[in-house]
């Protein structure tokens, strides 16, 4: 099926769907060495995202998050591509750096609603942005 | 469609220099992402990208530098990842680990901006705003803070835009710097919580960490609480917020300068939610502080000063720790900036903390900085920040207390926690 997306950061990428309804530090919440989850309060805590798809409602917390995604995409543990709720500025921001410093990164798109609720029962589909 | 002044297209087209063209070039781009439809200057920025978390940081910054960057507005500096003057004195931060952090920093300074080097720039009266003041902060809980207790305005600028707006002094029209933004959404409403309670150190962590759970990416306005709320307490409530959630701006009614009553807090709108905040769920709030699967009752690591600890807050851990020691082999960490170091140096304060056992540092931060023995096995602390990234971050177990709780247990050996007050 084709999803409706709007891509705010635009590159190709594949890979399986993880979802979760709860948002992500990636700061202190992601391992940019591994590409593991690593807030032990958080539902994903100890899944490796590295090449998946990551749809979740955005990023909290720490600032810092766009600089632990850039250092993810650098050491291609980043997931393959993002998909969030609500345009999120910090992750976006670290796929454009990404684009300008090592000329290659990830696409970040924003979803609707529908898809949220489609994505929550598809975990583990893979899916394509382009 | 985001519109330039003459003087910003000549920016874009690189009549500023290269530093300035790239930093415009994205500030534009992220501009045009988020639906801004001019750029507004700003008067100072705080920058957070001097946080060491691995090559791509220092790519970014020695590229701007090696195109002649300078910051074309007043610039502070967030924490580092070392303290730059002793982190000599800690056998734990590799060579390998010092080097780049030490040149990331160095690096923001060529550019001008001040070593500042603090999670609470707020309390440093030279780099904090006026209210209504348009400015561009990173750092989480500087971010909530400057919004919400002086009423200054800003959006949470993740790390390396910070600097591309330091480098042009503007940043696009969006989010929390338009007044319209800026209204409450959600009102939190508490319920029968005891006024010796909210006397108490650890209630604004607790309350701030269950406000960030509540809050998604709603601005939360908070009714019940008594009007004289303390700075340090405010800064409590914004980095637990800001940390467990994504609060960037809260009002406290009858607090906050935003929020003189509720009806100014909602801008006149009614509430999208409605939420009553019941001692069930502080309890159950504290309890989520801590996360100690085994059930240790022996901390060996105490960690203070996130955000950086005021002079307030110094004296009030002098106070509790004259004539104690802590047990040996437990490591007791005091977190501050520059200006405080010094004022306990020079007041004879260092020296008590040192005698107790004190390492107090400045510039940085354990969860920042590899300070922590890589075998240390349970952290206690009176941070709601801390105990919220310590399991992450430094992948250790984490028991949350009150900041006397934390001297009791460094001088004991064993957790000391009370909680009356909290039934």
């Amino acid at each position: 099926m084709e999803l409706n997306l709007k891509m705010l950061i635009e590159a190709e990428a594949s890979g399986p769907l993880v979802f979760t309804d709860q948002p992500l530090s990636f700061w202190g919440g992601y391992n940019a060495h591994s590409g593991e989850v690593i807030d032990r309060r958080h539902p994903l805590s100890g899944q490796n995202l590295a090449g998946k798809v990551l749809v979740f409602p955005g990023s909290r917390g720490s600032s810092s998050g766009s600089g632990v995604l850039l250092e993810a995409i650098r050491n291609r543990t980043a997931p393959a591509g993002i998909i969030t709720l609500e345009a999120d500025h910090i992750l976006c921001l670290a796929a454009l750096l990404a684009q300008e410093l090592y000329n290659r990164t990830i696409p970040v798109a924003v979803a609707s609603a529908d898809f949220f609720t489609w994505a929550a029962r598809n975990n583990g589909t893979v899916v394509s942005l382009k | 469609m985001l519109e330039l002044t003459v003087e910003e297209h000549a920016t874009l087209a690189g009549e500023k220099g290269e530093a300035a063209q790239v930093a415009m070039r994205i500030v534009v781009k992220m501009g045009e992402l988020f639906g801004a439809a001019k750029l507004l200057p700003v008067n100072r920025v705080h920058i957070d990208s001097g946080i060491y978390e691995g090559p791509s940081g220092l790519d970014f910054v020695e590229m701007l530098l090696a195109k002649g960057a300078r910051v074309a507005v007043p610039t502070s500096m967030n924490v580092v990842s070392l303290d730059l003057e002793r982190w000599q004195q800690n056998s734990r931060v590799p060579q390998s680990f010092a080097t780049p952090a030490r040149r990331l920093a160095e690096a923001y300074l060529k550019m001008g901006a001040k070593p500042t080097f603090t999670c609470a720039p707020y309390q440093l009266k030279e780099i904090t705003p006026q209210f209504g003041e348009q400015v561009a902060w990173a750092e989480s809980n500087a971010v909530c803070f400057v919004n919400s207790v002086v009423g200054a305005r800003t959006n949470k600028y993740g790390d390396f835009f910070d600097i591309c707006l330091a480098l042009i002094g503007r940043v696009p029209a969006y989010g929390l710097h338009l007044t319209e933004n800026r209204r409450g959404q959600l009102l939190l409403s508490l319920k029968d919580v005891p006024p010796e309670l909210v006397q108490d150190d650890s209630f604004y962590q607790v309350l701030g960490y269950l406000v960030g759970r509540l809050s998604g990416t709603s601005i939360p306005v908070i009714e019940g609480l008594p009007g004289a709320v303390t700075q340090d307490q405010l800064k409590a409530l914004s980095a637990a917020a800001a940390s467990s959630g994504a609060v960037t701006l809260f009002h406290i009614v009858g607090v906050t300068p935003e929020a003189p009553d509720l009806a100014t807090a909602f801008g006149g709108n009614t509430p999208l939610e409605f939420i009553e905040i019941t001692m069930d769920m502080l309890r159950q709030a504290r309890r989520d502080l801590c996360v100690n699967p085994t059930g240790s009752d022996r901390p060996d690591v105490i960690a203070l000063g996130s955000p950086h600890f005021s002079l307030a807050e110094c004296l009030q851990l002098v106070a509790l720790v004259e004539g104690r020691k802590c047990a040996p082999g437990l490591e007791f960490f005091v977190a501050t900036n520059r200006v405080v170091y010094q004022a306990l140096s020079q007041k004879g304060l260092l020296a008590k903390l040192v005698a107790f056992g004190a390492n107090v540092t400045q510039d940085t931060c354990v969860v920042v900085s590899p300070l922590i023995a890589p075998d240390a096995k349970l952290l206690m602390t009176n941070s709601a920040k801390y105990a919220y990234y310590a399991p992450g971050k430094l992948n250790m177990p984490v028991v949350f207390g009150t900041l006397a709780e934390c001297v009791d247990s460094a001088v004991s050996g064993r957790l000391v926690r009370d909680d009356t007050l909290w039934n």
